[in-house]
């Protein structure tokens, strides 16, 4: 029927630059300025993959990434969790107000902070480290992360904590035994979209990494197409191999983005 | 007991609580004044400073800001760049994922599979997407201009043309309308009671009329969100125009993030930069102030009852 017939016109569009990629990376020169340009390769060099990692220490970009990513994720879903827990859990002065303050600065562009978080981290010597780009995620994780947990905290029924703390628990138990386990579909979704954001992240470490050595992945194959502009093999395969953790995930966790998603869209 | 204890005890019920619900939320409140509050600040006071971050900010007042309205056409030309990129791409994407959702809402066979076709684009990330279209958009050799051929067409220079740079970039974006805010629109649709459609049915209208009169005004709120959302987004462009054109040709793609970038980490110049960061701010309170305003003419609230 006609549905089908859309789904799958618009599902061959949506996919074709996928392999498209895929195909070029298999190319040698010669195929790739071929007019018309061909869709299987002649010959399949896979040694342009091998080429990668002489051209470019893509194990000591992937190591750097997953250390940022690694450490980000740590530091969102821990401090994200503890402050939802307080704006859903708790009552304390100024609570609403401090919440529509988070809501607004989701809004913020982040060009006004830019600059002075940059002198700040400057002063304090931690520029061409890893530092920046860490230590801000154990700060409270995100404003749309603390609105996805509390939206999700709000939906446990208060009488299990209540009855924890009759029984003398005390707040942080009753975060840590009760709450973090019922809620790790959503710190999963914080997971995975943490992992998301900082994997493709770019501008923080072109800013704050200097070093060759302490590039991310993200910042290697931008140095990477500066270096080898017009070798469109290679550069299609460092993408393909940049991609691939990415797509990895997604397929293994797709109901996870797809939840955070979701969820966001509730109305609170 | 010890005769020194207090007669009571001071932290207990309501001020326990409320201590406790200031440590639990300390990492944020923390981050909030050293990331948010205080760079705010002094963003505001570099944006009236000369300030080269070698030497200390020597305050010049509101220099800066007339320089960049009234002497800087790189200034303007960012701005024009900028909201041309933004309204040219807002409504196609808004658009184009409501389309896509309509189409996924339809709970056919392999309806699963085709939304994580659709879901894949978005995830690639900003570099990678850049260097994929890079090469997609190769007007002698890419994809699309290869594509163009086989029906005729001989394709524009893409990227490398003034006039199409800034097209090009938006129709890469569109590349990712199935992503996330395709789910959200999922989600709000699933949220129409079906009990609307079924009226209309009733009244013998047919699929435009329950799109035009339910599906519209019921999600209406989701999409003003999200027209907000894309606005904003939009102003911060970056990556893109980094990777691929560095602000060219002629710079047709400075958007004003990289101006600012280039003024704040290549000349330097942190007080031009954060004049620049400003203006950007108070531009985008306009527009969303702008954007509410009109919002009353055509948002629909449940709760509102004429």
């Amino acid at each position: 029927m006609l549905l089908y017939a859309t789904l799958t016109l618009l599902a061959v569009v949506f996919i074709v630059p996928f392999l498209w990629v895929v195909s070029t990376s298999l190319k040698g020169n010669e195929q790739i300025f071929a007019v018309p340009p061909r869709w299987i390769p002649e010959t399949f060099h896979f040694e342009n993959y091998a080429t990668i990692f002489e051209r470019m220490p893509f194990l000591l970009y992937l190591r750097n990434s997953l250390f940022v990513t690694g450490l980000s994720i740590i530091g969102i879903v821990g401090s994200s969790s503890l402050v939802a827990y307080a704006f859903a859990c708790l009552r304390w002065p100024g609570r609403d107000t401090f919440f529509l303050i988070i809501l607004a600065t989701m809004m913020l562009p982040m060009q006004v902070t830019m600059i002075p978080v940059f002198v700040l981290f400057k002063e304090l010597g931690w520029l061409n480290t890893f530092k920046p780009l860490v230590v801000p995620a154990f700060f409270g994780g995100g404003a749309f992360n603390i609105f996805l947990l509390r939206q999700f905290f709000l939906g446990i029924p208060r009488d299990l904590a209540d009855a924890a703390r009759i029984d003398g628990c005390s707040e942080f138990r009753i975060y840590w035994n009760i709450m973090l386990p019922l809620a790790k579909p959503a710190l999963a979704t914080v997971a995975i979209l943490t992992f998301m954001f900082s994997w493709n992240d770019f501008l923080g470490p072109l800013i704050y990494l200097s070093d060759k050595m302490k590039g991310t992945l993200a910042l290697g194959l931008s140095m990477f197409v500066g270096q080898y502009a017009t070798e469109w093999a290679l550069l299609m395969a460092a993408s393909v191999l940049m991609m691939i953790p990415m797509i990895l995930l997604f397929f293994f966790f797709q109901r996870y983005f797809i939840q955070g998603f979701t969820m966001s869209g509730i109305k609170g | 007991m010890n005769p020194h204890d207090p007669p009571y005890r001071f932290w207990t019920g309501r001020r326990k609580e409320g201590l406790l619900g200031y440590t639990f939320a300390s990492p944020w409140l923390l981050g909030f004044i050293v990331f948010g509050l205080y760079p705010m600040v002094m963003s505001l006071y570099y944006s009236m400073s000369r300030y080269d971050v070698l030497r200390i900010p020597e305050f010049i007042g509101v220099r800066n800001f007339s320089t960049l309205l009234f002497d800087d056409p790189y200034f303007w030309n960012a701005v024009w760049n900028t909201l041309f990129y933004t309204l040219l791409r807002t409504p196609l994407a808004i658009a184009g994922s409501l389309f896509i959702a309509v189409l996924v809402n339809n709970a056919v066979r392999g309806v699963r599979w085709f939304r994580t076709v659709y879901f894949l684009p978005s995830i690639v990330g900003g570099v990678v997407l850049s260097v994929l279209w890079l090469w997609i958009f190769n007007p002698e050799y890419g994809l699309l201009n290869a594509f163009l051929n086989l029906v005729g067409i001989k394709g524009p220079l893409w990227l490398q043309s003034p006039e199409w740079s800034k097209p090009s970039l938006v129709l890469m974006s569109l590349w990712s309308i199935g992503g996330g805010r395709m789910i959200v629109f999922l989600a709000a649709l699933q949220n129409v009671p079906p009990e609307l459609y079924e009226v209309v049915d009733l009244d013998g209208g047919g699929w435009w009329r329950k799109f035009y009169h339910v599906t519209l005004p019921m999600i209406s709120p989701v999409l003003f969100l999200w027209f907000i959302i894309e606005v904003i987004f939009g102003f911060q462009v970056f990556t893109e125009a980094y990777v691929m054109t560095k602000g060219g040709p002629l710079n047709s793609t400075m958007f004003y993030n990289l101006y600012l970038y280039y003024k704040a980490f290549d000349d330097f110049d942190m007080g031009y930069a954060s004049a620049l960061a400003w203006l950007l701010l108070l531009l985008s309170l306009v527009i969303t102030l702008a954007q509410f305003k009109i919002g009353r003419f055509w948002v629909y609230y449940e709760s509102e009852r004429k």
